[in-house]
């Protein structure tokens, strides 16, 4: 029997921890999208700090009762950076690590883009851009119709604010006074094609979401302090929804990722690999037969 | 000559119906949430939002958005009814409910109103004649079609027991009650009238117009049995084939596309079940609408029981 009256507690783990665990994540996202020959690094690689303070110090959630009513939600609308998504929930303990080496591989869990009901700790199924975030909306919606103390988080990006349903969910979030809902903006001036700036500009998205009523924090998306300390704003801010605009740099922490638009949506070599675990610190660089276990340690 | 003139038809429109059962559900079940897109006085979901203003929220214009948040409501526990015009519910949301809704198994009920021709002056914009292809083709997705007004009370309760996505469509004109229909069962086709010489297979307003059609024919000796398959997914294969292997000839009628909408599915049931008998799909060919009343609409299309009926003897007789 599961206990569903006290509410998940969050770890709140030390800047040094959430830093530690930044770093395993990068480690596990080249792996990941390496073992997979496919995929999407660079992204992940720019969330890493973003996610492990969701995951370690910000988010009431509970590994053990993943279904847990009082539980915070978080939908991950930019879908295809999964990656980061899936190591988080793995070092979080909803799953054995060594099973990330799955990803993207034929009959395992681990889609290409999250699905729900494929892995404990999903929980919403993204790809489409422009849909997490209103889904979100909605289950904010919900825990403030239920009076429950659950609050909901999303990350969405830049290249997803060129998608129109952001918006209507700007308005939508702003008009119900949604408190309890977080985004946060993986603002890293890069999509696919190029820079946003290039393909399709988006403008100054803070101002866009402060124009449409919301409270909107600017933070340094690699500072953990800083994304600890607009997490807690945010939270006391309890009648309007909260953007915290992240700049961050795309393949952060892998020297030739960083701010290239080509790493995107394209996996390392293997010799990009080496390197890239190389600079990430990895204890066993050159060792790319992901299926090791003890590479997951 | 003393001429008894006969007792008028009772009509209603089947959207009518909806919002009273919509409210008599809000009764019964506390975790029901309902939605709307700007257009609750019209698809009637305003009756709800009166009696239950803490469980009612206008999304405003923003059909994408009115599915997301319906996804995020259900997937958090609630059981979701959500409405707009059938164009934009079903067409402009498409993506989203194929995305957050189709793909999660959420339980939202879409019910769309101001479906088909009979939408009317509106015209070819808001003419939805492509929502039951559109809605067939997902995964998850039960499509429903009530034919009256008693019919879409029954099933605005049947398929909040369904836990998963249904598509109900209901319509903006009023259209005959019809006496003595079956109750509504999800999934079960109905023979409303008896005939041996073809099965009229038909849904919603058209079920209507089919009878009326089948009293025409049967004046010119044609027997025309007709059958309301109210669910056209799941589609009640097993009556569809009895009813074709029975009269050996089928058409199929409906305020639609024939392309995807009942018409194929029947095609494709019949194939699958064995079942070779000449067939006719018979509804929009093709091409978008245009405006007018409603009545003068169906009759342009061939979509009314004088229409049907000739549908029926030219082809008898080609």
């Amino acid at each position: 029997m599961t206990t569903t009256s006290t509410r998940p507690t969050p770890l709140r783990e030390s800047v040094a921890q959430l830093d530690a665990r930044a770093n395993r994540m990068r480690r596990d996202v080249i792996r990941m999208v390496h073992a997979a020959a496919c995929g999407h690094p660079a992204g992940p690689l720019g969330m890493a700090e973003m996610m492990s303070v969701l995951y370690f110090h910000e988010m009431a959630v509970d590994p053990q009762q993943p279904e847990h009513p009082l539980r915070d939600r978080f939908v991950l609308s930019n879908g295809h950076c999964c990656a980061a998504l899936y190591s988080s929930l793995a070092r979080r303990g909803y799953f054995p690590a060594d099973q990330l080496a799955q990803f993207r591989k034929y009959g395992s869990h681990f889609q290409g883009h999250p699905h729900l009901g494929a892995l404990p700790g999903i929980e919403m199924s993204t790809g489409s851009l422009g849909t997490g975030v209103s889904v979100a909306g909605g289950m904010a919606l919900a825990a403030q119709v239920d009076g429950s103390p659950a609050r909901i988080y999303a990350v969405t990006s830049d290249g997803e604010s060129q998608e129109g349903q952001p918006w209507e969910n700007a308005t939508a979030a702003a008009h119900y006074g949604l408190g309890n809902l977080t985004l946060l903006l993986d603002w890293n001036g890069i999509q696919i094609d190029g820079r946003t700036e290039d393909v399709m500009n988006p403008g100054d998205i803070a101002a866009k979401y402060a124009a449409f009523g919301w409270q909107v924090l600017e933070v340094d998306g690699h500072n953990t302090q800083a994304l600890i300390d607009a997490l807690a704003e945010a939270r006391a801010d309890t009648g309007r929804p909260a953007l915290l605009a992240c700049r961050t740099k795309i393949g952060k922490g892998v020297s030739y990722m960083e701010d290239v638009p080509d790493f995107h949506g394209m996996a390392p070599n293997d010799e990009q690999a080496i390197q890239a675990l190389r600079e990430l610190g990895d204890p066993a660089p050159e060792d790319l037969n992901h299926d090791q276990a003890r590479l997951w340690e | 000559m003393d001429r008894t003139a006969p007792p008028p038809v009772k009509q209603e429109a089947t959207r009518a119906a909806y919002g009273r059962a919509l409210e008599a559900l809000g009764h019964q079940r506390a975790d029901l949430v309902v939605l709307d897109a700007d257009l609750s006085g019209s698809t009637k979901t305003r009756v709800f939002a009166q009696s239950f203003p803490d469980r009612f929220f206008n999304i405003g214009v923003a059909e994408m958005n009115m599915a997301g948040y319906a996804a995020g409501l259900a997937l958090s526990g609630k059981l979701v009814y959500c409405s707009s015009f059938a164009m934009f519910a079903a067409g402009k949301a498409w993506e989203p409910i194929r995305q957050s809704i189709a793909i999660t198994n959420a339980n939202v009920k879409i019910v769309a109103s101001h479906a088909g021709l009979t939408v009317g002056e509106d015209g070819a914009s808001h003419q939805m004649l492509e929502d039951l292809a559109l809605m067939r083709v997902l995964p998850n997705m039960r499509v429903i079609v009530p034919a009256d007004s008693r019919q879409t009370e029954a099933a605005v309760a049947a398929i909040a027991e369904v836990d998963g996505p249904c598509y109900m469509r209901v319509s903006r004109a009023a259209t005959p009650i019809l006496e003595d229909l079956p109750p509504f069962e999800l999934g079960r086709a109905d023979v409303v009238r008896e005939g041996s010489d073809i099965a009229l297979i038909t849904c919603g307003v058209e079920v209507a117009e089919c009878m009326k059609a089948a009293e025409l024919l049967a004046e010119q000796g044609v027997q025309a049995l007709v059958l309301n398959a109210a669910t056209i997914k799941p589609l009640d294969d097993a009556k569809v084939a009895e009813v074709a292997r029975q009269c050996g000839r089928v058409m199929t009628v409906e305020e639609h596309q024939i392309i995807g909408g009942l018409g194929e599915a029947v095609a494709s049931s019949l194939a699958q079940s064995g079942v070779s008998v000449p067939l006719r799909l018979h509804g929009m060919k093709g091409e978008f609408g245009q405006t007018g009343p409603a009545k003068n609409l169906l009759d342009h299309y061939r979509l009314d029981a004088a229409g049907i009926a000739a549908e029926v003897q030219s082809w008898l007789a080609s």
